[in-house]
């Protein structure tokens, strides 16, 4: 597989498009602490790029940089070709990035209808006044986007829960729903934070399902950070692998999987 | 048995949005409508509309008021007697300065001016949150109270320090000043009232709704996915505050007719429309409605059942209406945090299944 061209297919048929985020010379310091030190790697468009390493290794730093939370101290974030300037959360939302949160951060208040439907925010033109009259543009583009989440509800197979209040879900659905709300973005780069975590082996399983099937059906690039290594290497295309804040693998699956520093990492060093 | 959903298809997205999903419902809103502009005029008079349903209708609005920014968007406020006092001193000079213009207008406008103050009162709420903000808020109850006390402008200069409503007409009826009739007071509020109604319920099942429930409920993820907390709190700061202007001009112009600041708008009427806002339940337009009811009007039953009906001495009877009172709120609280709203639709969960819960 050669990782330079401008394009190709994989072997189960997806195309993999040019660069669509690019991480330039990446640094991170809080204070002394340095959690992301010169991490370069780049994110075609189409594919499913996975971010492990050890605990604490700056992993979800590096997601937290890539969703514009966090600023780099040093480095450059290029997106579609661009350089990307300091910017505020909701902005980066806008240019058409999705997250959802390693301990989830959905609204509990609000329905899971609801919920999904705060994806579709940065589409709804309405303003104030039509919407607190109800009418013209409110009404009509409110179900216009009621439309378009019914279909998500439709593909996550969460039909029978959309109009439960949040916190009345098990784990596994809530995971569920968050995943339905940041594709509800339409996002052209979804990032998840670890969105198995703490699942039992059918939820996985499930899980693992629709990231595929949003990848295939949307061609929407995924980045992900994963501690299951079998969902990560069944899942993913190419591998960013980091320990201490550094870089220490880069590959496809297989590539990593030989990577005399990373199996350092995971598995220990002998010391003589 | 009342409340069946079986059978009651929606086959729209429309019919699944609509405020009342439930046919029942429905009907009961409607009944309850016809009941408060047909039926109620006809029997109002001056005592039930002074002591009972001016008051709650105008507390009403206030609620729903304060409840979209604090229940809908979380930002706590004890500001409310000061805003409805901007409210209040907006509408008086409208009046005095345009006496042609009619007072529907006026009402209005005072709210406009309101939500103005609102937000920049509102703008400490990008940095701060919770109690802090609350006291915050506070510096705005006390610096607006000083305001309409010492700069005489704002009350015309008169001798007493006080304001005081013109007459002013509706569509050729007294709705201030000495010659209104109870009537035209109570439909006056009722009209403010199912406006706001409308307006806050609108709001809050769309966009701008769930902008301010997200931030409420997690600001942080609401940044993620998209809102601008910036315009989404300020928003919330401008609706709410021009509800509240309008409560605080109906509750000058129409319900006491004379007011003094530090008396009808201090810290104690913030206290009162939190706690309506807090027992009727956060975050439900019906809720600020239970909650107005419930201390406008169990107050009012108190007194008629101790005085009324045990012919109990008049100091003993306030004392103990107060203790009562009191004693309920906390019940209530500690039976259903989430307020009488909740209490309502657990009832409403049940009644569906009633009498065959398996």
């Amino acid at each position: 597989m050669n990782a330079k061209s401008a394009g190709h297919t994989t072997a189960d048929g997806r195309k993999i498009g040019g660069v669509l985020m690019e991480m330039k010379n990446i640094t991170l310091r809080f204070g002394g602490v340095t959690a992301i030190k010169d991490i370069s790697f780049d994110i075609r468009e189409g594919e499913i790029r996975a971010i492990i390493g050890p605990n604490g290794a700056g992993k979800s730093s590096m997601l937290n940089v890539i969703s514009g939370f966090y600023v780099p101290t040093e480095g450059e974030v290029w997106f579609k070709g661009y350089k990307r300037g300091p910017m505020k959360p909701y902005q980066v939302a806008r240019l058409g990035i999705a997250r959802t949160f390693q301990n989830i951060a959905l609204f509990d208040g609000m329905s899971v209808l609801d919920n999904i439907m705060t994806g579709r925010l940065t589409m709804m033109k309405s303003g104030l006044l039509s919407q607190a009259l109800w009418i013209g543009n409110a009404e009509k583009e409110e179900h216009a986007h009621r439309e378009k989440v019914e279909k998500i509800i439709d593909f996550l197979e969460i039909q029978n829960i959309r109009k439960t209040p949040v916190g009345r879900l098990p784990y596994g659905l809530k995971k569920r729903v968050e995943l339905a709300r940041a594709l509800a973005a339409e996002p052209k780069l979804l990032l998840l934070d670890e969105p198995m975590a703490g699942m039992n082996v059918e939820e996985k399983e499930d899980m693992s399902r629709f990231v595929l099937d949003v990848n295939d059906e949307f061609g929407t690039t995924i980045a992900l950070i994963e501690h299951d290594m079998g969902v990560v290497m069944d899942l993913s295309d190419r591998v960013v692998v980091m320990d201490y804040g550094k870089k220490i693998g880069d590959g496809t699956p297989d590539e990593v999987r030989n990577n005399q520093d990373v199996i350092d990492a995971y598995l220990g060093v002998a010391h003589d | 048995m009342f409340y069946r959903e079986a059978g009651d298809f929606k086959t729209s997205y429309r019919e699944d949005s609509q405020t009342f999903p439930i046919k029942f419902d429905r009907w009961r809103f409607w009944a309850v409508l016809a009941l408060a502009y047909g039926v109620v005029p006809i029997f109002i008079n001056d005592y039930w509309a002074n002591a009972v349903f001016v008051p709650f209708l105008i507390y009403s609005i206030a609620a729903i008021g304060l409840n979209i920014l604090v229940g809908y968007a979380g930002q706590v406020s004890l500001g409310t007697g000061g805003f409805m006092a901007v409210g209040a001193y907006a509408c008086y000079k409208l009046m005095t300065a345009f006496p042609e213009v009619s007072i529907f207008v006026h009402v209005l406008l005072a709210g406009g001016v309101t939500a103005a103050v609102g937000v920049l009162f509102g703008l400490p709420s990008l940095r701060i949150k919770g109690f802090y903000l609350a006291v915050a808020t506070l510096a705005a109850q006390f610096f607006l109270v000083w305001l309409f006390n010492k700069v005489p402008w704002f009350y015309n200069y008169s001798a007493s320090g006080q304001i005081t409503a013109p007459s002013r007409q509706v569509i050729g009826f007294f709705v201030t000043g000495a010659q209104t009739t109870a009537v035209s007071k109570y439909l006056f509020c009722l009209v403010m009232l199912t406006i706001v109604a409308v307006l806050a319920r609108n709001l809050t099942r769309g966009t701008v709704g769930r902008k301010w429930m997200a931030i409420r409920d997690m600001d942080i993820a609401a940044e993620i996915i998209g809102v601008n907390p910036l315009t989404t709190k300020m928003t919330a700061f401008m609706v709410s505050s021009f509800f509240i202007g309008i409560a605080g001009a109906l509750f000058f112009a129409v319900y006491l007719g004379a007011a003094e600041v530090g008396e009808a708008f201090g810290i104690q009427k913030s206290f009162l429309i939190l706690f309506m806002v807090i027992i009727g339940g956060l975050g439900s337009i019906f809720g600020s409605f239970a909650g107005a009811a419930f201390l406008v009007l169990l107050p009012v039953l108190l007194k008629n059942v101790l005085v009324g009906s045990l012919g109990w001495p008049t100091d003993l009877a306030a004392h103990i209406e107060l203790m009562i009172v009191g004693g309920l709120i906390v019940v209530f609280l500690i039976a259903e945090p989430h307020g009488l709203a909740q209490l309502w639709r657990l009832t409403k969960e049940k009644l569906r299944l009633w009498p065959f819960p398996h």
